[in-house]
């Protein structure tokens, strides 16, 4: 008991004893909880008819009003729709763009041309969302655009990209590839560099051609990244980036452009409907966080590698 | 037959010979690659010649890779507009600040944490690694920001971003394997304070890494556009990023000043300006790239030692 007792760790004490470490805590921790935890308490409104004036704990209660208000209402499904059809389009894409880029690079001789082709496909990363879609309505546009440009030249028919709803989602996606994959790519490209050496002799020895040694010992070197990365983009499938789709809305497009995040900022910010976009945007965290949950669960039960 | 140099374990060089299946696949990667490099220089390549070319030419739609009579006035329509530049300047602004106060934020986060002798961090640690699967949202995130009365304000550029979970992370790594506790603990004999060690060791040794926190948090700040399309509704405060979205992609020049405009065409030599702008806006980080390139990528590879 005694002893206990002179073990036992009291906050006071510890704060008394290194109080400049608990300082320095103080403004990360001041951060965290006003610019996080309370906006996530502010998650309630999602219940209540909230209203400026009155508060968070003043606003009447209203319970699921605004979620069945989603539920039933008609741009519900295309909403859902067309996020998960974009998210999807894109991981599909853009997942394993850049295990290819970092596989070819790995693949062939020449440093100086793979220190180029890496810097090269790196630098897009940096441009500003805005920027980017500012390139691609350039470069797409019906009279000035270099793709049509290009088309005019051998002879074929300028084609109004922007201004079609069926090539959003080809445009959005691509682009994506375009900007993110050399930035992806990082990763495979670091793990392909510590691959063990000693299995590349062995497989060469073995008499293994190319193909057979990416299959052989360069893919299973890669396996346990790819599926972390598999399982954080799945995690991100709700998530699809709000700023790009948004700033590439117009009204040509909206039927297939509309995400729930770019709804929940019309109806909440725009039409100051807090309660209803804070439910909605709820909705969406929560089926994130299911889909983020069952990949992990598979990836255990398939894999040994899991984030928790 | 064809050689190829690779390097076995013990760092000797071995030539190769490679099969035919080996030939056909190493033709199609270049291809592969060329292909690659093609898709993404055209349009940076398409931009850069529209940007110099005559107003003219290029909404004749006569650019393709080479400026057509090469002009410079998109650029002096950006440099006799003060509106561009107001915003250019206050995108600095929101930059240099912002960088400043992220970059303390973190280090004063990840230094406490990576001390392995306090007994708070784990339950800290818990309370900031919760906020990267779970958040409060849009709304709820902006009703707080308007509580605290920062719509419209400076700070509101700054604050509800400034620090990254995933940063305090690498930071906390960084400082636990570089820097022995060991040297802690005989500072401390010696009579160091926390916070003098933290300035006179664990600062200077941790320079690679708060150089790619620099780099991280500038960049992001430059480009940010979230935060002044929610919080700034001001037009003398906004930055770049939002000027950029209604002329690039708003269309929108309503405001501007074009002294040059009132001489040429308007619509022709706007046109024009949406590509200089396009490059003027990102030379900035470009001019970064050769410092990013270094540190970032160590950046990431830290990153992924842990995750």
């Amino acid at each position: 008991m005694k002893k206990a007792k002179k073990k036992k760790w009291s906050l006071k004490e510890d704060i008394q004893k290194r109080w400049q470490l608990y300082l320095m805590l103080l403004l990360p921790l001041a951060y965290i909880i006003i610019f996080c935890y309370i906006p996530m308490g502010g998650i309630l409104i999602a219940f209540e008819d909230y209203s400026f004036r009155k508060g968070i704990l003043g606003s009447d209660w209203v319970g699921l009003k605004y979620f069945k208000q989603f539920f039933t209402n008609p741009d519900m499904l295309k909403l859902l729709k067309n996020t998960l059809v974009i998210s999807f389009y894109s991981l599909l894409v853009s997942f394993p763009a850049p295990i290819i880029l970092a596989l070819a690079l790995h693949s062939i001789g020449g440093a100086r041309f793979k220190k180029f082709m890496q810097s090269l496909t790196y630098a897009p990363y940096f441009i500003s969302t805005v920027v980017m879609v500012g390139i691609i309505l350039q470069c797409f546009h019906l009279n000035i655009g270099i793709v049509n440009n290009l088309l005019d030249l051998v002879g074929l028919d300028r084609v109004d990209f922007m201004g079609r709803a069926s090539y959003f989602r080809h445009i959005y996606v691509w682009s994506g590839v375009w900007q993110g994959t050399g930035y992806a790519a990082v990763i495979y490209i670091a793990a392909l560099g510590n691959v063990d050496q000693s299995l590349v002799e062995a497989s060469l020895i073995d008499g293994a051609n190319r193909l057979q040694r990416i299959k052989i010992v360069e893919i299973p070197a890669l396996k346990p990244i790819i599926t972390i990365q598999l399982i954080m983009a799945i995690g991100g499938i709700m998530g699809v980036g709000f700023e790009k789709v948004f700033l590439m809305q117009n009204s040509l497009n909206l039927p297939v452009s509309e995400i729930i995040s770019t709804y929940v900022y019309k109806r909440g910010l725009k039409d100051m409907q807090y309660s209803f976009a804070t439910a909605v945007g709820l909705f969406n965290s929560v089926v994130n966080f299911i889909l983020l949950f069952v990949a992990n669960k598979f990836s255990q039960k398939f894999g040994e590698t899991s984030l928790w | 037959m064809k050689k190829e140099k690779t390097t076995a374990s013990h760092g000797t060089k071995v030539k190769l010979y490679q099969t035919v299946p080996d030939k056909i696949l190493t033709a199609c990667i270049w291809i592969l690659l060329i292909l690659i490099m093609i898709f993404i220089l055209v349009p940076v390549l398409f931009i850069i010649a529209s940007s110099f070319s005559d107003a003219k030419a290029v909404s004749a739609g006569k650019v393709f890779l080479w400026p057509v009579d090469f002009s410079l006035a998109g650029y002096q329509v950006i440099f006799q507009s003060p509106n561009i530049v107001k915003a250019f300047l206050n995108s600095v602004a929101y930059t240099v600040v912002g960088t400043v106060v992220s970059v303390s934020l973190t280090l004063l986060a990840g230094y406490p944490l990576a001390r392995t002798d306090l007994k708070i961090r784990g339950f800290v640690m818990f309370l900031f690694t919760v906020t990267m699967f779970f958040s409060g949202g849009m709304i709820p995130t902006y009703l707080v920001v308007s509580k605290l009365k920062l719509i419209d304000s400076f700070w509101s550029m700054i604050l509800p971003s400034a620090m990254g979970v995933w940063n305090v992370i690498l930071i906390k790594t960084y400082i636990q394997s570089s820097i022995p506790g060991e040297i802690f603990e005989s500072a401390a004999i010696d009579g160091c304070s926390d916070w003098i060690y933290f300035v006179k060791m664990v600062l200077p040794l941790s320079t690679p890494i708060i150089a790619v926190m620099v780099l991280l948090y500038a960049v992001g700040k430059w480009n940010d556009f979230f935060s002044a399309l929610l919080y700034l509704n001001d037009v003398n405060k906004q930055p770049l990023q939002l000027l950029l979205r209604n002329i690039l992609v708003s269309n929108d020049t309503t405001g501007m000043q074009l002294s040059l405009a009132e001489q040429m065409n308007r619509q022709e030599l706007k046109t024009l300006l949406q590509y200089s702008l396009i490059i003027v806006s990102s030379v900035p980080v470009m001019l970064l790239y050769p410092f990013i390139q270094k540190y970032f990528v160590k950046g990431i590879m830290m990153g992924s030692i842990k995750g």
